[in-house]
């Protein structure tokens, strides 16, 4: 058995920052990450992290312009910490050498972003995640800490009292990819999560291949509640045949949106007549789809970005990459032609419930980047503030695990605070097949027997004895359902019911599709008899991840009544302040996913933020 | 040449079958061998459609070996035949082919956009990064074998360690000396100097340009051209500040360092990011004199 003091669990903008913060405290930390850091999808981020670094711009405006953003469903504290937090740490990147685009003064180059009232997304290129991810893991090398990467965690260790907030977590079980070998490795003071977000749950994304969700769904099943899951983020411009994403910087650099009659329709149709292209995500999606719903589309299909005006000189200072990747990946040169694009599945605002300092219900286990919800982001994530996010609370989560006192946490986590029971309708059951046969069987959940007496490591390495299990029921089921199928069934599903626009009926549709391929997955089975390097039993598992999440994103979306940020329902076109002014959150609860909701945090540090009428 | 062929390894893995025990368990198996039959005949028969309406497919040839594995230990090339769509890559065929005809197929990949650095391999005879190499632009069959010049783990899977090895070897972290005093202010950089080291930090760390080099291939201590393209972007960063330089050139001066490079530029050819590599090294070694002439 593996022993640290802290185990982070991936190695992308979050997991690094926690493993160096945690470090920093004089911990012992190492890395547990399916993927080589630097193969991790914040390389993919492209426009820039927002930070109030300038005159004329304050943390209050940044967290303003962010609870206006999230239609006033994030939390205060976490997004007033964000906006003071951000400055130190973009400044801290810089210092460690961040190769950040340049004014002519020398100083670092910031540029507008949807939704801000000034120009603070600081930026390298359009390659800004690709520089914060190598200038983070040359600190992790320089520092010496510990990566065990090509390792898939499989589970947690945690305990397993009555209520999951009496639990605690003392580990991960690990999997070696390369050898197949499956190690426990025990936490003497923390787990942290930054396993990054579901995009694998959709087939049009801009998410990588590797992005399935894995720590929100093993942090569910052991008993975390998730919270907001329903808001799904789908970007603006994507490209339409792979789902590249090409950046909201081009907006911010003056790109132009078209439909197929030429009319800049974000102000023509009066979808945003204030910021047109610089409109919120969600804003300028829904327009874009109503455009091409409405027959304004091109080939029935997307709508054009155009950014010819700007100049090849100020394209290739400032978004060269775009460049590339429209050549790349559509064919098409944005120096001579407008780029097509569509909205894609982008990113998750909802994850695994933590507070300002990531840390969830369950002791010794935090969650930290896209997987967490703390919330920053509330029902709409602003674009230039998932970059923040990761290094925020990153650090914050490093911190805390390895002992620092960052006071008392003002949102409260699990059933501590104030909460309410709710109900939703589903068409079919949702949750486990065999509730409590699962519980016992598979090993990913936590057995509320009552307490089995096990200290740490003896809770670690029975958790690791049940992998084992797991593992080997999935390899002699050699002729199973291929998990390929399934996985393609949901991910379908998803796009075609739970996409921008969303009904009733389509979304009870979804959970049935959702239903059969659990059933199908009782049956799952891994082809490959290797232990060297078996892709193929790993992606089954990720599999199981990314039911349970298409599952907790729809049931949300069903039980949501009410139109706000990111979730339009076609029922209720109303944003619904006096009943929804809460989050949604979902408990596994041994495999009968259990509905609450808990109020939303308005009371910043010296003001109270009053919902208002959102336009742009 | 081509693949490198493994050494091949004793059978010591525990897949080989177990002795059916009981009549239970010889009805499962039974019921095994049926549904792999019947498997395999639909394979064939979605194969062979494919192969009739040949100009909508491309056809593979996809080196395949594994370890432990009967049948594959011997190295061998299995045959896809992948419908093809407009814009389809490298990698949407190889993940076509996976997906639907066998799940034991293994490569890495993750992002899809040129940017992890996870699928570099030798695509009919040249390092390419599978996910922006359109299919459309090679000859056929497509011939798809792991990088040149590294272990081959299992199928198009190499062994990196000795790429993050030497990616490690110099130093790879920014060092100053130089900090501002104000706590949010920031270290000054000209927009010229940037400019300077921009092209050497769009390195994906993919191994293209170590697994195409000649002589990484003869000198296993041979930095190669990404680490040595790693070092330059800090040498190159004024922030650093000449005393750093000093110090990162006599790294590279080293007799495994840049005097090795004998400018063939075949790292520069296959580098899916376009950066200057043999420039970079070339412009060190000329750092390099100037620096030894300084101290005459």
């Amino acid at each position: 058995m593996h022993e640290h003091d802290v185990i982070v669990v991936g190695a992308g903008g979050a997991g690094l920052r926690a493993a160096i913060a945690a470090q920093e405290e004089g911990a012992d930390v190492a890395i547990v990450s399916k993927l080589h850091p630097v193969r991790s999808h914040t390389g993919a981020a492209e426009g820039g992290i927002n930070a109030a670094l300038r005159e004329g711009d304050s943390w209050q405006d940044h967290a303003y312009d962010t609870m206006k953003g999230s239609d006033y469903l994030g939390d205060a504290p976490a997004i007033e910490t964000l906006a003071q937090d951000s400055p130190e740490e973009v400044i801290q990147l810089e210092h460690w050498g961040m190769a950040f685009s340049r004014e002519d003064d020398g100083t670092v180059s910031q540029r507008p972003f949807g939704g801000l009232s000034f120009p603070r997304t600081t930026y390298a290129g359009a390659e800004t995640g690709h520089q914060l991810l190598h200038t983070m893991y040359e600190q992790l090398v320089k520092r010496g800490i510990q990566v065990y990467d090509e390792w898939y965690v499989l589970d947690l260790a945690v305990s397993d009292e009555e209520t999951p907030e009496e639990r605690s977590c003392h580990g991960v079980v690990g999997y070696d990819v390369q050898s197949g070998n499956i190690e426990g490795f025990h936490a003497r003071d923390g787990v942290i999560l930054a396993t990054g977000g579901p995009g694998q749950v959709y087939d049009h994304t801009t998410n990588a291949v590797a992005n399935t969700g894995d720590g929100v769904a093993m942090a569910y099943r052991a008993g975390v509640p998730i919270e907001d899951m329903e808001f799904i983020q789908f970007h603006p411009t994507t490209l339409p045949s792979t789902g590249v994403l090409i950046t909201e910087g081009v907006r911010g650099e003056g790109g132009i949106l078209y439909n197929s009659e030429g009319e800049r329709f974000m102000f023509e149709h009066g979808y945003a007549n204030n910021d047109g292209e610089l409109a919120s995500r969600d804003v300028v999606s829904r327009a874009e789809l109503t455009e091409i719903n409405e027959g304004r589309g091109i080939e029935e299909e997307y709508v054009h970005l155009d950014m010819r005006h700007l100049g090849e000189e100020r394209i290739v200072d400032r978004l060269e990459n775009i460049i590339h990747l429209s050549e790349d990946f559509e064919g098409v040169n944005p120096l001579e032609e407008p780029m097509p694009v569509k909205p894609g599945q982008h990113y998750a605002m909802g994850g695994v419930e933590t507070d300002e300092n990531g840390e969830t219900c369950i002791s010794g286990l935090y969650a930290a980047g896209e997987c967490a919800c703390a919330s920053v982001h509330g029902s709409n994530r602003l674009g230039g503030n998932a970059l923040p996010e990761l290094i925020v609370f990153g650090a914050r989560a490093g911190h805390h695990a390895a002992g620092r006192d960052l006071g008392e946490a003002e949102i409260p986590t699990g059933k501590r605070g104030e909460w309410e029971a709710g109900d939703v309708e589903t068409p079919v059951e949702p949750g486990a097949i065999e509730p409590s046969v699962e519980a016992d069987a598979t090993g990913g959940d936590a057995v509320a027997d009552g307490g089995s007496g096990l200290d740490p490591a003896g809770l670690v390495e029975r958790a690791t004895e049940r992998a084992k299990e797991r593992v080997e029921a999935l390899l002699d089921n050699e002729d199973g359902r291929n998990h390929a199928e399934i996985r393609a069934e949901v991910q379908e599903s998803m796009t075609e019911n739970v996409n921008v626009f969303r009904e009733k009926e389509r979304l009870e549709e979804a959970l049935r599709d959702i239903r059969e391929a659990r059933e199908a997955y009782e049956d799952v089975g891994v082809a490959d008899q290797s232990r060297t390097f078996n892709t193929d039993l790993q992606q089954t598992i990720e599999t199981r991840n990314v039911i349970d999440l298409a599952e907790a994103i729809t049931l949300g979306a069903l039980a949501r009544e009410e139109f706000r940020g990111a979730h339009w329902r076609k029922e209720h076109q109303e944003r619904d302040d006096e009943n929804w002014l809460k989050h949604t959150l979902l408990s596994w609860n041994e495999g009968s996913p259990e509905l609450w909701y808990k109020p939303v945090l308005l009371e910043g540090e010296n003001k109270r933020y009053e919902p208002k009428i959102r336009s742009y | 040449m081509s693949t490198q062929l493994p050494d091949q390894t004793e059978d010591e893995s525990s897949a080989g079958e177990a002795e059916p025990t009981s009549a239970a368990q010889e009805r499962r198996m039974a019921k095994k061998r049926e549904r792999a039959a019947e498997r395999d005949e639909k394979r064939q028969a979605e194969e062979a459609e494919a192969a009739l309406a040949d100009e909508e497919t491309y056809h593979l040839k996809v080196f395949r070996y594994d370890p432990e594995i009967e049948g594959k230990k011997e190295p061998r090339f299995d045959d896809f035949h992948v419908p093809y769509h407009k814009g389809m890559t490298v990698l949407d065929a190889l993940m076509y082919a996976r997906d639907t005809y066998d799940s034991s197929l293994t490569f890495r990949h993750s992002c899809r956009q040129a940017v992890c650095g996870s699928d570099a391999m030798f695509v009919n005879g040249r390092q390419r990064l599978c996910c922006k190499t359109q299919l459309s632009d090679l000859e056929e069959p497509v011939r798809i074998e792991p990088l040149p010049h590294a272990e081959v783990v299992k199928d198009l899977v190499v062994d990196m360690e000795h790429f993050y090895d030497q990616m490690e070897a110099v130093e790879p972290y920014f060092q100053t000396n130089d900090l501002p005093d104000g706590e949010l202010e920031e270290q000054r950089q000209s927009r010229e100097n940037r400019e300077k080291v921009k092209m050497s930090t769009r390195c994906i760390w993919c191994g293209a340009c170590m697994s195409s080099c000649n002589i990484a291939a003869g000198d296993n201590e041979y930095l190669g051209p990404a680490a040595i393209n790693k070092a330059y972007r800090f040498t190159m960063d004024e922030r650093e500040g000449e005393d750093m330089k000093q110090q990162r050139l006599e790294i590279l001066e080293q007799e495994h360092g840049v005097w090795r490079c004998q400018t063939q530029f075949s790292c520069t050819e296959v580098c899916p990011k376009d950066i200057p590599l043999t420039e970079h090294i070339q412009e060190l070694k000329r750092e390099a004199v100037k620096n030894n002439l300084k101290f005459w």
